[in-house]
């Protein structure tokens, strides 16, 4: 879950240009608006804030997008490092286009996750943990999804994909490689 | 996937296979928003507390707390706003009811927190759902523009004196954030870190205020109990816990599913052998987890032929827990060294780093199983294993520390020849493949 600070894994920089922070167009702008609209305390809408920022920034919170997210919560931009390096779905660090999480707990494990690791990995070259040298496609092994019933899976971007056979990730994996898929959640589709 | 009801009429599925059914419409056509209806035509807010007292409802995120109990801690005359929220954070390992509730009957779950709400005299309502669970989160505020549309969410609702607004939260992928406490602090935008209890947070919770919070399928279970009445809820299950219960089925079973049946359905042999279809590929029944990862693991030997029935107190007899209802059913192929490894795994990736216990703990379990896992095995692994989960449970600042040792503790006594293969000194024996 969350990261610990170890000598090989520093707090990250802070934003180096004090006053400069991400710029985002009028829609977003409104999008933040209605869910800062939810909570008596703004700080209550961080987590919202970072997905629209990270979606909005590349896939991460680079050092303006942190900037604007303390600006807009009035928080000191420490805790806004503090917040996002607890929570896993919170990149600090850029991850692909196509982020594919499988699921390793135990109920997609004894229904065959390893088998479809394997398959990803060797096809994309990779190992969990790492993205490819041309920056589209990132591994992980993640913790349960709820999807137990319907293992093995993964999840990508924010779409389910479930019953997994190695038929169905190529199928999936072709499309992604074509640029054919289409997010169906959580996502602008032209990120 | 099976999604149904086994035994009873099903209540919390009774729309979920109807085409449409996130819908308003389909919603109400099969008698959704008539229990708010009823409350706001003459139930007071204790009138609807002493229903849900009657109806013997458990809370069903793990603990299995009266929820009328709860709801009546609340201080009525407390001048802070009052906050019910919906604990839809649905992380532990087996469990994926909350979602299909969600997925396919939305509406339910609003007309169980308005009801909430209005017993608690709360205005402003959280859904704090999963982050990986963002189609859930797009599914429930589809459905919550519908009910303010028809005047069912906001000022006045039905044409009452009672408003109340209702809101989705994200999470962003933390276990920790499923305990209320930690789920509050998530919900300030802090760290998801627990906090002390006492206060609970009935009396102090978000933002220091009275909070209610509830797991998704027990809110979604209030419309019926006001509907049919508390004493007629309680009937369908048993008299210290009333209602159904959903069952997430998953692992080596033929019919896998969320299975709704009366609290003590009998016997849990059956429930896996038909309603589940049995053991897939003609294989044996090793082990159940009955409860999501958290409980203790039953072997085969303590479910065949002992009529163990699927309730609160049939299940602590058995030497297990209802927990979440995550039931992982593993056959003879698995070796519990390895499914224990896997378990220990997630919960050392999961302690939020805060108590010793649960962090350094469960950080050298981890060390210790994947040293056995090379062949490193030593006789008394065992026991050092054992050892430290019993400096870990306890002892740590929240439940989670103990989740993480009962899974081992009774992995080594159930099953110990799981163990002791891998616990050859490589000098004695054959070596050991894993
Ligand atoms: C580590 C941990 C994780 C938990 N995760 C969840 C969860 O995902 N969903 C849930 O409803 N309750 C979860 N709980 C239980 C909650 O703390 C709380 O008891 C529950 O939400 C109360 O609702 P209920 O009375 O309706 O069950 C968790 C508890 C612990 C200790
Ligand atoms: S027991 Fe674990 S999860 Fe709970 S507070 Fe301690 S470190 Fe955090
Ligand atoms: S164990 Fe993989 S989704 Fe639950």
């Amino acid at each position: 879950m969350s990261q610990q600070f170890t000598p090989n894994n520093p707090l990250p920089q802070e934003a180096k240009v004090p006053g400069e922070i991400a710029v985002f167009s009028p829609e977003v702008e409104a999008e933040i608006d209605r869910h800062l609209a939810k909570y008596p305390v703004k700080r209550s809408a961080i987590l919202p804030l970072m997905f629209i920022v990270q979606r909005e920034r590349g896939g991460y919170l680079d050092p303006l997008g942190v900037a604007y997210l303390a600006d807009r919560l009035g928080v000191r931009i420490t805790d806004i490092w503090e917040v996002a390096t607890f929570y896993s779905m919170i990149n600090t660090e850029p991850v692909g286009k196509y982020h594919i999480q499988i699921c390793k707990t135990l109920s997609c494990k004894i229904m065959g996750e390893p088998k479809i690791t394997e398959h990803v990995c060797s096809r994309l070259g990779i190992r969990p943990g790492e993205t490819t040298p041309d920056g589209r496609f990132t591994v992980s092994l993640v913790e349960c999804l709820g999807s137990c019933g319907t293992a093995p899976m993964f999840q990508l971007g924010f779409d389910y994909h479930e019953n997994l056979t190695t038929e169905k990730v190529d199928e999936i994996l072709d499309r992604c490689e074509r640029d054919e898929y289409v997010f169906q959640h959580g996502r602008k589709d032209e990120l | 996937m099976f999604i149904g009801a086994i035994d009873c009429e099903p209540l919390q599925l009774r729309r979920a296979g109807l085409e449409n059914s996130q819908s308003l419409d389909v919603y109400r056509k099969n008698g959704g928003y008539e229990a708010i209806k009823k409350v706001l035509d003459g139930m007071s807010p204790d009138d609807v507390i002493g229903e849900v007292k009657k109806s013997a409802l458990r809370g069903r995120g793990g603990a299995g707390f009266p929820t009328g109990m709860k709801w009546s801690f609340v201080p009525k005359d407390s001048p802070k706003p009052k906050y019910v929220v919906c604990n839809a954070d649905e992380s532990e390992p087996g469990t994926f009811k909350d979602r299909y509730l969600m997925e396919r009957d939305p509406h339910m779950l609003i007309e169980g927190m308005l009801i909430a709400a209005y017993a608690l005299g709360a205005r402003t309502n959280y859904i704090y759902t999963r982050g990986e669970y963002r189609y859930l989160i797009e599914i429930m505020d589809r459905a919550l523009a519908e009910a303010r549309e028809a005047g069912l969410l906001g000022e006045k609702i039905l044409g009452s004196k009672f408003s109340c607004d209702i809101y989705t939260h994200t999470g962003a992928g933390a276990y920790i954030c499923g305990e209320e406490t930690a789920l509050l602090s998530s919900l300030e935008g802090l760290r998801g870190h627990p906090r002390m209890k006492p206060p609970f947070p009935a009396v102090s919770g978000l933002y220091q205020s009275p909070t209610v919070v509830n797991n998704v399928e027990t809110l979604t279970a209030v419309p019926d109990i006001i509907k049919m009445g508390g004493e007629a809820y309680q009937k369908l299950g048993t008299e210290k816990s009333g209602g159904t219960k959903l069952w997430s089925v998953s692992g080596h079973v033929n019919r896998p599913g969320v299975f709704e049946l009366p609290m003590g359905y009998d016997d849990m042999e059956k429930f896996i052998m038909e309603d589940c279809q049995g053991i897939a590929n003609g294989r044996q029944l090793k082990a159940v987890i009955p409860g999501g990862s958290s409980v203790y693991i039953m072997p085969a030997g303590d479910v065949i032929g002992k009529d163990v029935r699927m309730d609160y107190e049939g299940l602590v007899a058995a030497g297990s827990m209802v927990g979440s209802g995550g039931f992982i059913v593993m056959d003879d192929t698995v070796d519990v060294f390895e499914s224990t490894k896997n378990l220990i795994e997630f919960y050392k990736h999961e302690s939020c780093g805060w108590c010793t216990p649960c962090r350094e703990g469960t950080d050298w379990l981890v060390k210790i199983f994947r040293r056995i896992a090379n062949g490193e095995g030593r006789p008394e692994d065992a026991q050092l294993i054992l050892d430290l989960c019993d400096n870990i449970e306890g002892k740590s600042f929240c439940p989670l520390g103990d989740a993480a040792a009962w899974p081992i503790q009774s992995a080594i006594k159930k099953f110990p020849e799981d163990f002791k293969k891998h616990l050859l000194p490589l000098t004695q024996g054959e070596a050991v493949t894993v």
